[in-house]
């Protein structure tokens, strides 16, 4: 027995099953994400001054990735026209684009957490808090400290650290983030018109050492909720791009036996592409400019 | 809602998205100086002006598909 209705939609509702279908599932997507923004929203309004992990996102990279998406929204529709204009090699080349941008993001992502787990900041035992990079010697290699705490100094008996702390982040004019003390601000007015900053690293004693945490969820409940939301994203592209891939290499025989059926298909992933891409449309600008 | 009427929606939020970022980097460079930012002013500004044309073309050229 044939299931009516999956090319040809059904008179009382104008749609096909699958459309049907993929709206209600955006309906509960739109539930759960909308739930993550507003869980945003509440805690950075209740954050206390100073603790909002401000300015440390990398915008050009995210910029980057952004208009990797909007593309491949852009040659996702482009798949679908061609296949309404029964044109199957365009399809398959827009698709190609389609999922390389999808993995283009992901692989961009990528290398933006491992540069968030190798990046860090110190709270001192005096108040000063700086951010920066951790480097050690392995036999007389020089390596990227990942993922270093508080626990690991104890843990590994690190008297000290070469920390190479960054140029004072000023995400506003005159807010910085960390918070600069009296001395620090003091100085950066001071030398506001000449770059004296050369990235040496310092030595910091593990005494006097209060906190030190890379830039991964348990630093700060901003980058709690960055993780969160931005991995459960990856997640929806990486299924999104294995539902394309699977269109791309296992569409022609669905082309040859019913092309309809397909060009559905195509609307349909399209249209869960397009959310996805929307959901970062939202937090591109959430998380790393506002 | 076919993916013709929800693209039409995405490349007008992606408009929006991009005149905000110029409108960011424009902000920024005003009041920090720093010539990355008046970079991002102009490339969101662009990037609004090549949606818009994209948008045109696509809503010319999906005439004959339906928003339904």
């Amino acid at each position: 027995m044939d299931i009516p209705f999956t090319t040809k939609a059904r008179p009382d509702t104008g749609l096909y099953n699958a459309k049907l279908g993929i709206w209600l599932f955006l309906a509960s997507e739109v539930m759960l994400f909308g739930a993550f923004f507003s869980a945003y929203i509440l805690l950075r309004v209740g954050a206390d001054p100073g603790a909002w992990a401000h300015g440390l996102m990398n915008v050009p990279i995210g910029t980057f990735n952004t208009f990797v998406l909007i593309l491949s929204s852009v040659t996702v529709v482009m798949a679908w026209a061609a296949l309404k204009a029964h044109n199957y090699s365009l399809y398959r080349n827009c698709m190609v684009i389609t999922i390389a941008c999808a993995l283009g993001f992901l692989v961009v992502k990528s290398f933006e957490y491992a540069e968030k787990f190798r990046h860090y900041e110190v709270w001192m035992k005096d108040g000063r808090r700086m951010t920066g990079h951790i480097d050690y010697e392995d036999g007389g290699v020089k390596k990227h400290a990942y993922l270093w705490s508080t626990k690991t100094l104890s843990k590994k008996k690190i008297e000290s650290i070469a920390f190479t702390p960054d140029a004072p982040n000023e995400w506003a004019t005159g807010q910085y983030y960390p918070p600069l003390t009296k001395e620090q601000l003091e100085h950066v007015k001071k030398h506001a018109d000449s770059d004296t900053h050369h990235h040496e690293p310092i030595a910091i004693k593990s005494a006097d050492i209060q906190r030190l945490s890379a830039f991964v969820p348990a630093h700060s409940t901003f980058f709690a909720i960055y993780f969160t939301m931005t991995a459960l994203h990856g997640l929806h592209v990486l299924g999104g791009a294995i539902v394309l891939s699977f269109f791309l290499f296992r569409g022609h025989k669905m082309w040859k036996a019913d092309p309809d059926r397909l060009t559905n298909r195509i609307e349909v992933g399209g249209l869960f592409w397009h959310f996805v891409d929307l959901v970062w449309i939202f937090l591109f600008p959430v998380m790393y400019i506002l | 809602m076919s993916l013709k009427a929800f693209h039409i929606i995405f490349v007008a939020v992606s408009v929006l998205l991009s005149l905000g970022l110029a409108a960011w980097g424009f902000h920024r460079f005003l009041t920090l100086g720093k010539s990355i930012h008046l970079l991002f002013g102009i490339g969101g500004l662009l990037a609004a002006a090549g949606l818009l044309v994209y948008g045109r073309y696509f809503l010319k050229k999906l005439k004959n598909i339906s928003y339904l």
